[in-house]
């Protein structure tokens, strides 16, 4: 069986991928998706704030993946449900399983890779103390609570102040338990602001900066948690224990992109994304393979996966018709300030008007410009009243400014204003 | 003067709004933030989310939201008018789940088909 596209994960990155493939004329397409429907992460996403920018209105997860599902439908893409991508292998074979169809081989002439992420536990791994019940990741407990219909503690201590996290304590708190504490380590949040104020604020939930759990006790259950302050360096402070009564402890401490299949296919990845390393039309290293959405990157909002995902499936679309991209290479390196860039790579010819620039600082900084150089040359620049590393950044450079570049790569850098 | 983020957008505008003038909003990136910085001083308000019960459908809860938003001071209330709530599948996205929350005239709607 041979098909012009397939797309592995039907997340919200997989539908948009296969929308614009569909729309860019791809004939035959297929999402294979291990989960028994579609939609992803969104579908335990229950709270609104989706959607903003590409519906111009306010939806919660599951809304927002209905109406991509919806537009799915009107188009001739195959999905296969409840079917494991198993490897990616030579030649654009993708081998599955699922109990219905059993063990196959397919072969494509472009693959999308849109697996998504998984929740960080590593932070759980490193407190020392019991190891009782009740310590989940908060999109575990997100999922239990949400779809599954487990209530999952009734005293509650969240470590991190990601997004999940924030967005768990409302919804513990929404549905009866007492969420006592939000400790982060860093001297900042990692959650969108927005989140603060609706999450914490809203309902006086007190976030502790510059703290971090040192001990969790108790035999069966979790009983105490003690949380303490941390130094510059994020070593804990003697003599600051606080301790909390709780139950549960829900770890928000970071996503991290599904790759196994992608590094077992050989595909160059980034250590500062934890994803493959892209051009502008989301291509990876292996020419006819793309990535899109939290597997090239974690990103806070989907809005940005779609339109992303877009362009890496019409860009799938145009190579199975023989459209290879290709050209001399720009490197986008990191300056001051700027942790990763995504995409990593930029072929110019390949730049129709103007190619967007993912990136995330390393602090918290007000008053700033994002400037692009090729060498000591200023390209072009963007001002930036409040940056910080919860909160991706994007910039658009126009391709008449690509064309002036003398060297073989750019850089993108912050500088106070 | 009161800072203030906007929560209308994940962009989350620094707001500071003048009680003295008239709740003037400054710090703004588009006329939404105005709205929501007059009202979050005179009449804060949210959307909710949550989940009922449903038998019959591919999960056990199917999340449900208020169509429009509601005082922040009767989330509460809100929230204790789906307890009682079982819905048999199939249910269709906007469907109403329980009408007029509290007299306010937003009622809790299916936010997905199942
Ligand atoms: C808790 C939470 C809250 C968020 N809140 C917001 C918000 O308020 N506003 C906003 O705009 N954004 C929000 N986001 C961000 C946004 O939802 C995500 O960035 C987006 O869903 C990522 O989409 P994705 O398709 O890349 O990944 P996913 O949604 O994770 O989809 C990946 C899919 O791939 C499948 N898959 C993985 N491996 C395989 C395999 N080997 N074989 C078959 N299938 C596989 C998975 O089952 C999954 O369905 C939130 C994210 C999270 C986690
Ligand atoms: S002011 Fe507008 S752009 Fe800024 S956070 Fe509010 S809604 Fe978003």
């Amino acid at each position: 069986m041979k098909y012009d596209v397939i797309i592995i994960g039907g997340g919200p990155a997989g539908l948009a991928a296969a929308c614009a493939a569909s729309e860019k004329g791809a004939k035959k397409i297929v999402i294979i998706e291990r989960d028994k429907e579609l939609g992803g992460i969104l579908n335990q996403c229950i709270h609104n704030g989706f959607g903003l920018h590409y519906f111009k209105e306010e939806l919660t997860g599951p809304e927002y993946a209905g109406r991509f599902v919806e537009m799915l439908r009107k188009t001739d893409v195959e999905v296969k449900l409840d079917t494991m991508v198993l490897e990616v292998g030579q030649d654009k074979v993708v081998h599955c399983i699922s109990t219905r169809e059993g063990y196959q081989a397919l072969e494509g002439r472009s693959i999308v890779l849109s697996m998504g992420c998984r929740e960080r536990t590593r932070g759980a791994i490193a407190i020392p103390g019991d190891r009782p019940a009740g310590i989940f990741t908060a999109g575990a407990a997100q999922r239990y609570v949400n779809m599954e219909g487990w209530m999952c503690g009734k005293r509650v201590v969240i470590l991190g102040s990601g997004d999940i996290g924030l967005i768990m304590a409302r919804r513990m708190t929404l549905e009866g338990a007492k969420v006592l504490a939000c400790v982060e380590l860093c001297p900042y949040s990692n959650g969108l602001n927005r989140n603060i104020v609706q999450c914490l604020n809203d309902y006086n939930i007190p976030l502790y900066l510059s703290h971090t759990i040192t001990d969790i006790q108790g035999k069966e259950r979790v009983e105490k948690v003690v949380v303490s302050k941390v130094d510059e360096n994020r070593a804990p402070i003697p003599g600051s224990e606080i301790v909390f009564d709780c139950d549960t402890v829900l770890l928000s401490v970071g996503l991290i992109p599904e790759n196994e299949l992608t590094r077992s296919a050989g595909i160059a990845m980034d250590r500062r994304t934890n994803g493959a390393i892209v051009f502008e039309n989301m291509e990876t290293s292996v020419p006819g393979v793309f990535g899109c959405g939290n597997v090239v990157h974690v990103h806070d909002l989907v809005d940005f996966v779609t339109a992303e995902s877009m362009r890496a499936g019409a860009a799938a679309a145009q190579y199975a018709v023989g459209q290879e991209a290709g050209g001399p290479v720009l490197e986008v390196k990191t300056g001051n300030c700027v942790t990763y860039t995504v995409p990593q790579h930029i072929r110019r010819e390949n730049v129709e008007k103007t190619v967007e620039v993912f990136f995330r600082v390393d602090n918290v900084y007000r008053d700033m410009v994002i400037q692009v150089k090729d060498g000591e040359n200023l390209l072009c620049q963007f001002k930036r009243e409040h940056m910080a590393p919860g909160e991706m950044e994007k910039i658009v450079i126009p391709r008449v400014h690509l064309d002036k570049v003398q060297g073989e790569n750019i850089t993108i850098t912050v500088e106070k204003q | 003067m009161t800072n203030l983020i906007c929560i209308v957008c994940p962009k989350g505008c620094h707001l500071a709004v003048d009680e003295e003038k008239d709740f003037e909003v400054t710090g703004f990136g588009c006329a939404r933030g105005v709205d929501y910085g007059k009202k979050e001083l005179t009449n804060p308000t949210r959307v909710i989310t949550s989940t009922v019960k449903i038998q019959g459908g591919i999960h056990k809860r199917l999340p449900v939201k208020t169509d429009r938003d509601i005082p922040k001071g009767m989330i509460s209330q809100a929230m204790a008018l789906l307890d009682t709530v079982e819905l048999t599948s199939p249910v269709k996205v906007g469907e109403v789940v329980v009408p007029d929350i509290c007299g306010t005239g937003a009622a809790w709607v299916a936010s997905r088909d199942m």
